[in-house]
């Protein structure tokens, strides 16, 4: 215990489950829970689709809610069910002083544009006069803005007033993991007492299933649990849309305000594996072994993709690990990209919470009986980058 | 005796390399040559052709051998460019760095060249699921690398042989800025001895030049384009959309001083603030931006009454000039009008995520050579802007200290404080 121990105090989650904590933690430790899922609107695809949200509960101003597509609409919300679970919303002291980490992916292009033009590039040569032509005809000005990456944080400055600092990171999964790492960081070091941190993942748009296929990385035909895709029809990735973010404090200025502590954030490990080498396994390995997990049962909330190489190295690593109970939740939520990690700390806080783990998510996952002392969150890249962190009691 | 700790019992960061690509050139020697000279790097644009454009001038960077490759290839090749004269300089291995790595860069997106090759090797099918069963039987790793956000960054880690996970950042115009902000964070922090930060931007796509057209915040003076950025000048509208890259290795004083290596300046101090007031416009009363050079100054360990010269972010917009003269003479009162103040821009143009790090750059030679690169175009000046911007010829001065400013987009503002000596 020490002051500047980095604690949870606010979670904010949204996917096809539902959204707040206790709406996931209700949903995900009801054995044998099915997923949401639309395999019709993205066929060959299956996805996870948002739930129906009110964005007003969050985003008061519809003048705000017009100048965001769905994405930054989704972040925006999920940061404010966090800073509202924290207690912070609306407290000006505190969000002008909150120093804030966005995992960000971004470019929802307007659809009807972009098919018009590639309609009209069956016929004609001059494609860089048509998009020239195009563009400055047909582009919604505010669309640039309402797509940009650094933007879901500048409208959590808007719309939540957090304006301490606002820092944007990139990088898929590898985003998520840089983002709380630096954010925990910050806070054990002194130089932040209170951050804001998250990201969020809207899949419903043709653009952001294409970032992953051009690599072939996506799953067709039949849903199947995460664990369970490898020589299946496609990649392996069931995406999701959902969001997640975390306040983090030190201990010190969350139990000055004596606010609810969910859980104590330990080490956040991260690591880049040369995969084109065959290094991802050791990686791995190398990240649990830095975890030092001290025997007996681990519960650990996996972001495993189900992307098949990188599913199958984590799966690898955590079958061999002793104790280790995983619990894939992409099956369930579908992958989130730059929120995975996010989201896998945070439902690593509420096992901590509430003094219970989960039951398996999927046929093959063992169980856990017994209160989870800490538990281990990852987030394995599909494509690249590693990350995990462990989550121990409150106090 | 050197102290290798601050004011705050910190570790001191050096830079110990730099390197630099703009319009005006690839290298150090090249920039500094035109920055000196007062030369302007922003020329018509050849890459794309310019019908139905209303701004047809830029600073893109066409010398490169990946000038014509798109945005994501071009991000790359300016990073790499930077980064390898950096070390260079600094004296280390180029395949193996041995520190973190933070990347300011444009978010990715697919070229509209991809797109459309995509779009017509497929039939029939609409476009949002043509494009996906054609990328799905092309498999395409080159493809697919270009749309992920993290590929540059990855890249550069494996070329450089720098340790963890590499950091990919988007603060808009300030990026290039928390870019080094990060890089001196980590050194203090004492994770990191060194760390190498980048801001790289090639992304002056004709949609990305479109969609600022859109918001009316780029220059449309195309007849005589090296006169279009025009910093703190009556008749400014707008800023002139332009790339480059900067890298700045940095290292804690002690390891560069215990392993002999020139020390080309100090990153003194870091400040941030961010702007609720809306998505592309300041507050007016600039509260935000004020509160950023003044969290640097603390930072720094500095009494406002200590910078000797103050690198703008002056972009050459009516909205930025305004606000930033606001906040300068309101951290600087009286004093300000008798700081020097000048805009790299005026030459270079704004290269958006890579401003804050070539600006930075520029600011530690303006220490080094005693020269105060000027406000080029400086022919009106806006009497509602009273400030010396060391107007179209640069000046010899001896320059101890300088604030770099870099305000963004969506409400980042980023100053650093650097330093030609150690205290």
């Amino acid at each position: 215990m020490n002051a500047h121990d980095v604690v949870i105090t606010g979670i904010g989650l949204v996917s096809s489950l539902g959204e707040g904590p206790d709406a996931h933690w209700q949903k995900l430790t009801t054995p044998g829970v099915k997923p949401v899922l639309d395999a019709e609107r993205f066929a060959p695809y299956t996805v996870h689709p948002l739930p129906e949200i009110d964005w007003n509960l969050q985003i008061a101003k519809r003048g705000d809610q017009r100048q965001m597509e769905t994405w930054q609409r989704l972040g925006t919300y999920a940061a404010g069910l966090a800073l509202d679970d924290a207690g912070i919303k609306d407290n000006e002291e505190l969000c002008t002083t909150m120093d804030m980490v966005v995992a960000a992916g971004g470019g929802e292009r307007d659809m009807a544009v972009d098919s018009d033009i590639l309609a009209a590039s069956e016929t004609r040569n001059d494609r860089d006069v048509l998009l020239n032509e195009k563009l400055t005809t047909e582009l919604r000005p505010t669309l640039f803005l309402a797509q940009l990456s650094n933007l879901l944080a500048g409208n959590i400055s808007i719309v939540h007033k957090v304006t301490g600092s606002s820092r944007t990171f990139m990088g898929e999964e590898g985003a998520g993991v840089s983002a709380i790492e630096t954010a925990a960081a910050r806070i054990r070091s002194g130089q932040s007492t209170h951050m804001l941190v998250g990201g969020a993942f809207q899949t419903e748009h043709a653009d952001m299933l294409l970032g992953y296929e051009l690599a072939g990385y996506l799953h067709r035909g039949d849903w199947k649990p995460v664990w369970q895709r490898q020589g299946a029809e496609g990649g392996g990735v069931v995406t999701g849309s959902g969001g997640a973010f975390l306040v983090l404090e030190s201990r010190e200025h969350a139990e000055k305000r004596g606010h609810r502590i969910y859980a104590t954030l330990g080490p956040v490990l991260s690591s880049r594996a040369r995969r084109a080498r065959g290094e991802l396994q050791a990686g791995i390995e190398a990240l649990i072994a830095k975890a030092q997990l001290q025997g007996g049962e681990v519960l650990t909330i996996s972001g495993a993709s189900g992307s098949h190489k990188a599913t199958a190295a984590e799966k690898a690593v955590l079958d061999a690990a002793p104790g280790v109970a995983a619990r894939g939740f992409s099956t369930l939520t579908g992958h989130m990209k730059e929120a995975q990690f996010p989201f896998a700390v945070a439902l690593a806080a509420l096992a901590i919470h509430h003094n219970a783990g989960y039951p398996p998510f999927a046929a093959g996952e063992r169980d856990f009986a017994g209160a989870p002392e800490t538990v281990l969150a990852t987030a394995v890249g599909y494509h690249h980058f590693e990350g995990m962190a462990l989550v121990g009691k409150a106090g | 005796m050197t102290k290798f700790k601050d004011h705050l019992g910190r570790p001191v960061v050096a830079v110990t390399g730099i390197g630099v690509v703009t319009s005006l050139g690839k290298g150090k020697a090249e920039n500094w040559a035109a920055l000196s000279a007062g030369k302007s790097g922003i020329h018509p644009i050849t890459r794309f052709p310019v019908d139905h454009l209303s701004t047809r001038i830029s600073g893109m960077v066409d010398f490169l051998p990946s000038s014509t490759k798109g945005a994501s290839a071009l991000t790359y090749d300016l990073a790499e460019t930077a980064a390898e004269e950096a070390m260079t300089e600094a004296g280390l291995d180029v395949q193996d760095f041995g520190g973190p790595l933070f990347l300011a860069s444009p978010p990715m997106e697919l070229d509209w060249h991809d797109r459309f090759a995509i779009y017509n090797s497929g039939k029939d099918k609409p476009a949002p699921e043509r494009l996906l069963e054609v990328a799905r039987g092309l498999n395409s790793l080159d493809m697919f690398e270009t749309s992920q956000f993290g590929s540059i960054a990855d890249r550069l880690a494996d070329r450089f042989g720098t340790t963890g996970l590499p950091i990919t950042l988007s603060t808009a115009c300030a990026s290039g800025a928390t870019a080094i902000q990060l890089g001196v964070e980590a050194i203090r922090r004492g994770e990191c001895e060194r760390a190498l930060s980048i801001g790289a931007d090639g992304s002056a796509t004709a949609e990305a030049l479109i969609r600022f057209s859109l918001l009316s915040a780029l220059s449309t003076s195309n007849d005589v384009p090296q006169k279009a950025s025009k910093p703190f000048s009556k008749d400014r509208d707008g800023f002139v959309l332009a790339e480059g890259s900067a890298a700045l290795v940095l290292e804690s004083l002690e390891a560069a001083t215990a392993r002999g290596a020139t020390v080309l300046g100090i990153l003194r101090g870091c400040g941030e603030k961010a702007d609720d007031f809306h998505r592309t416009r300041s507050k007016p009363d600039a509260s935000p931006a004020i509160a950023a050079v003044r969290a640097a100054l603390a930072d720094a360990g500095l009494s406002d009454t200590e910078i000797d010269y103050i690198n703008a972010h002056g972009t050459s917009t009516p909205e930025n000039d305004k606000m930033e003269h606001l906040s300068l003479s309101t951290v600087f009162g009286e004093r300000i009008s008798s700081i020097p103040v000048s805009s790299n821009k005026s030459m270079i143009g704004h290269t958006l995520s890579a401003a804050g790090a070539i600006e930075a750059a520029f600011s530690l030679m303006t220490m080094r050579e005693g020269v105060i690169p000027p406000t080029i175009n400086y022919d009106h000046p806006d009497p509602a802007i009273a400030l010396d911007v060391v107007p179209n010829v640069k000046r010899e001065a001896s320059v101890r200290t300088v604030l770099s400013n870099s305000f963004g987009f969506g409400g980042q503002n980023t100053c650093l404080v650097m330093a030609r000596e150690p205290v």
